[in-house]
C-alpha cells in the first residue's frame, strides 16, 4: 500500500494544542488516541472561550446594552459560520442544542405529536451500527406512537447490508435515521443513496454526523438529507453545544420541542404562539459562550482546510490499519482498508479484555477507549461484548500509531 | 504508573485460573448483573444451608479485575457463615472506596487484599465490585426465600425458571 503524506505539517499544527504537550502518570508523554470520544482544543479556540467570559459575557436577544449586543452578535455570527461550514442555505436552519444526542431527541420528539406525528403502522428505520443516541430516541418515539422500529443489518466487513433496502424502506416508512460515519466501525455510509430511496417513499431522512462533520467536507445539499445532527466537542469546539440542521419547511411545519423563554412570539394564559426559526427550537438561555466558541472551532478547521484534514485522516487511518494488521491476534471490527472509512478503529486482541488492554496502554500514556462505545448492538453483531478503540484526528501522528502497536504487544505479553 | 500495583500477581493468578467457576446445581437463587459501561456480566447462583453459604457458583465474562474478584469472592464465602461473607463484603466495598488509603484486614479479605491497588483507579472499581454486588443481591433474595419456607428451594437438577433473576447495575 502506498501512503500519501499528510497535506500539512502535523508537528507544527500540534503546537496549537497545549494539552498534547501533557505528560501523565510517571512523566510519560500523552498519546491521545481517543478523538472520536472528544477532540482536543487548540489555543485559538480556548482563547475565544475565556475571552468571551472576560470581555463580552451577557445574555442574548434581550439585553439592551452594549454587552448584550456584543454577545448576541457573537452568537449569531457563530450560527452563520456553522451554516456555511455544512452548506446550509440559511443560518435560520441551524439550531443550537446541547449535543448530538439532544439534536436527535429533538427530531424524535417533535414527530410524536402535531400533524406529522407517527401513528400505529408507521415505520422508523435505523441501522445496527448506530450509537445508542440514534437508537433509543426512536425506540421511545415508537413506544409513544405505536410505530414500529426496523433496522438495516451489517455485513461481516462492517458495511450496511443494503440488499433489502427496497423492502426495509417502504410505503409505511416515515423516518430513516442513520449514521454518516460510524463511531465504532469507522464505516462511511452512502448517504445520498439511502436518502434517495427514503425520499422516494416520502420518509424524513435524519443523519447522525457526529463523526463526519469534524473530519470530512459535509454539504447538506449534496447529501440530500432533511436533518443533520452533530456536536461541537468532537470538532475542536467546547462541550455543551451541539447542532441540528433541518430543512426550513420541516422545521417550520413541525411543532416545538422544549417550551420556555425565547421560543415564543406571544404568551397568554390561554395559549401561546411561537417564534420563527431558529428560535422556535432554542428555548431558554442557550449555551452562548459554547456556541460562540464553536464558531471559533469552525474558523480553526477552515484555517487548516477541511479537505486537508480529511486527507490527513485518510492518511493516518491507512497507516494505522496497516500497522494494526501486523499485530498477531488483533481483529478489527469494521472495514480493514481506508476506503469509505473514518478515523476510528475498534478491535479485539486475543482474549485480553478491552479494559485490560486500555489499562496497560494508559500505563504508557496512551489514551484509547475500552467498552462498547455506546454501541452495544453492533458489538453483539460481531459476537463480542466490548472492544478497544483507537481514534484519530488532525493532530494524530504516525509515531503515536507506532506507540500504540508497541503498547498492544506489551498488553498481550502481560496477560499471556 | 506502576501497573503492578493494580495487576498483583495473585490477581493475575486468579484471572488465569479462576476458582469455583461454572454454574452448579442445586441453588436457591440465580441473579444476573451487568456493568452497563462495558458490558461485563455475571450470572451468579447461591445455595444456602441454614446460616451457611453451602455453594456459590457463577459464569462471567469480563476483564481480569472482575474475573479475579469473582474467584476470590467464591473462596471467601463458600462453606462459610453468611455473616462472615457479609462482613467480608463490607470490608471489600470499604476497601474499593478507599482510593488506596485503607489498610485492609487480611484476616477477613485473604487474597482480596490484593485489590488495594485497584481502588486507586476509579474506572476499575466497578469491575471489582460486579460479582460482590451480585452475591449480596442473591444472598439477600435467598434469605427471604428461606424465611418463606423450604418448599421454595430448588431441588438438585431442577432447571425450572422458578429461581428469581434480577438485572441491575453493579453500582
Amino acid at each position: 500500500m502506498t501512503l500519501t503524506n499528510s497535506p500539512y505539517d502535523v508537528e507544527l499544527l500540534r503546537k496549537d494544542f497545549p494539552i498534547l504537550d501533557r505528560r501523565v502518570h510517571d512523566n510519560v508523554p500523552l498519546v491521545y488516541l481517543d478523538s472520536a470520544n472528544t477532540s482536543q482544543k487548540p489555543q485559538q479556540v480556548i482563547d475565544v472561550l475565556s475571552g468571551f467570559y472576560e470581555q463580552h459575557n451577557s445574555n442574548i436577544h434581550r439585553a439592551t446594552h452594549a454587552l448584550g449586543e456584543e454577545a448576541t452578535e457573537a452568537y449569531e455570527t457563530a450560527r452563520l459560520k456553522v451554516a456555511a461550514f455544512i452548506g446550509a442555505t440559511s443560518a435560520d436552519e441551524i439550531v443550537f442544542t446541547k449535543n448530538s444526542t439532544e439534536s436527535l431527541n429533538l427530531v424524535a420528539n417533535v414527530l410524536a405529536w402535531g400533524e406529522r406525528r407517527l401513528r400505529p403502522g408507521d415505520e422508523v428505520v435505523v441501522t445496527e451500527m448506530e450509537h445508542h443516541s440514534n437508537i433509543v430516541p426512536w425506540q421511545l418515539l415508537c413506544e409513544r406512537t405505536g410505530a414500529t422500529l426496523r433496522w438495516f443489518g451489517v455485513t461481516d466487513e462492517g458495511r450496511l447490508d443494503l440488499s433489502n433496502i427496497d423492502g426495509l424502506i417502504n410505503a409505511r416508512t416515515k423516518v430513516v435515521s442513520f449514521v454518516h460515519v460510524s463511531n465504532i466501525l469507522g464505516t462511511l455510509n452512502p448517504v445520498p443513496l439511502i436518502a434517495a430511496r427514503a425520499h422516494a417513499v416520502g420518509a424524513i431522512v435524519v443523519v447522525d454526523a457526529s463523526q463526519s462533520v469534524p473530519q470530512l467536507p459535509v454539504d447538506v445539499q449534496a447529501l440530500g438529507v432533511d436533518f443533520l445532527a452533530f456536536t461541537g466537542h468532537k470538532m475542536c469546539g467546547p462541550t455543551g453545544v451541539g447542532v441540528l440542521w433541518g430543512r426550513r419547511e420541516l422545521l417550520e411545519a413541525l411543532p416545538p420541542f422544549l417550551g420556555g423563554g425565547e421560543m415564543i412570539e406571544t404568551v397568554t394564559m390561554q395559549g401561546s404562539t411561537y417564534a420563527g426559526l431558529p428560535h422556535k427550537y432554542e428555548a431558554g438561555t442557550p449555551p452562548i459562550a459554547e456556541a460562540v466558541t464553536l464558531g471559533a472551532a469552525v474558523d480553526y478547521l477552515n484555517s487548516i482546510g477541511i479537505d486537508a484534514i480529511a486527507a490527513h485522516e485518510q492518511h493516518i487511518t491507512a497507516y494505522a490499519l496497516a500497522a494494526l494488521a501486523s499485530v498477531p491476534g488483533l481483529r478489527i471490527l469494521g472495514p480493514t482498508e481506508a476506503v469509505d472509512r473514518g478515523g476510528a478503529v475498534s478491535f479485539t486482541l486475543n482474549n485480553v479484555h478491552p479494559h485490560d488492554v486500555a489499562q496497560i496502554l494508559d500505563g504508557d500514556g496512551i489514551a484509547v477507549r475500552a467498552g462498547h462505545h455506546c454501541g452495544r448492538p453492533i458489538h453483539q453483531r460481531f459476537g463480542v461484548a466490548a472492544s478497544t478503540r483507537a481514534s484519530f484526528y488532525l493532530y494524530t501522528t504516525q509515531a503515536e500509531i507506532d506507540a500504540l502497536v508497541v503498547g498492544l504487544d506489551k498488553a498481550k505479553r502481560f496477560f499471556s | 504508573m506502576q501497573l503492578e500495583s493494580m495487576y498483583q500477581e495473585i490477581i493475575l493468578d486468579h484471572y488465569r485460573k479462576p476458582h469455583h467457576k461454572g454454574l452448579r446445581n442445586p441453588f436457591d437463587v440465580e441473579v444476573h448483573h451487568v456493568n452497563p459501561t462495558c458490558g461485563d456480566e455475571i450470572t451468579l447462583r447461591v445455595k444456602l444451608d441454614g446460616d451457611t453459604v453451602s455453594d456459590m457458583s457463577y459464569d462471567s465474562a469480563g476483564c481480569s479485575i472482575s474475573q479475579a474478584s469473582a474467584s476470590m469472592l467464591a473462596d471467601l464465602v463458600i462453606g462459610r457463615d453468611i455473616d462472615a461473607g457479609l462482613r467480608a463484603h463490607r470490608e471489600f466495598v470499604a476497601l474499593m472506596q478507599s482510593k488506596g488509603e485503607v489498610e485492609p484486614d487480611e484476616e477477613i479479605l485473604e487474597d482480596a487484599v490484593a485489590f488495594t491497588g485497584v481502588s486507586k483507579y476509579p474506572a476499575r472499581v466497578k469491575c471489582a465490585l460486579l460479582s460482590w454486588m451480585a452475591w449480596k443481591d442473591a444472598t439477600a433474595q435467598a434469605r427471604v426465600k428461606a424465611l418463606n419456607g423450604p418448599a421454595s428451594t430448588l431441588a438438585a437438577g431442577d432447571t425450572s425458571p422458578a429461581a428469581t433473576s434480577s438485572e441491575g447495575s453493579s453500582s
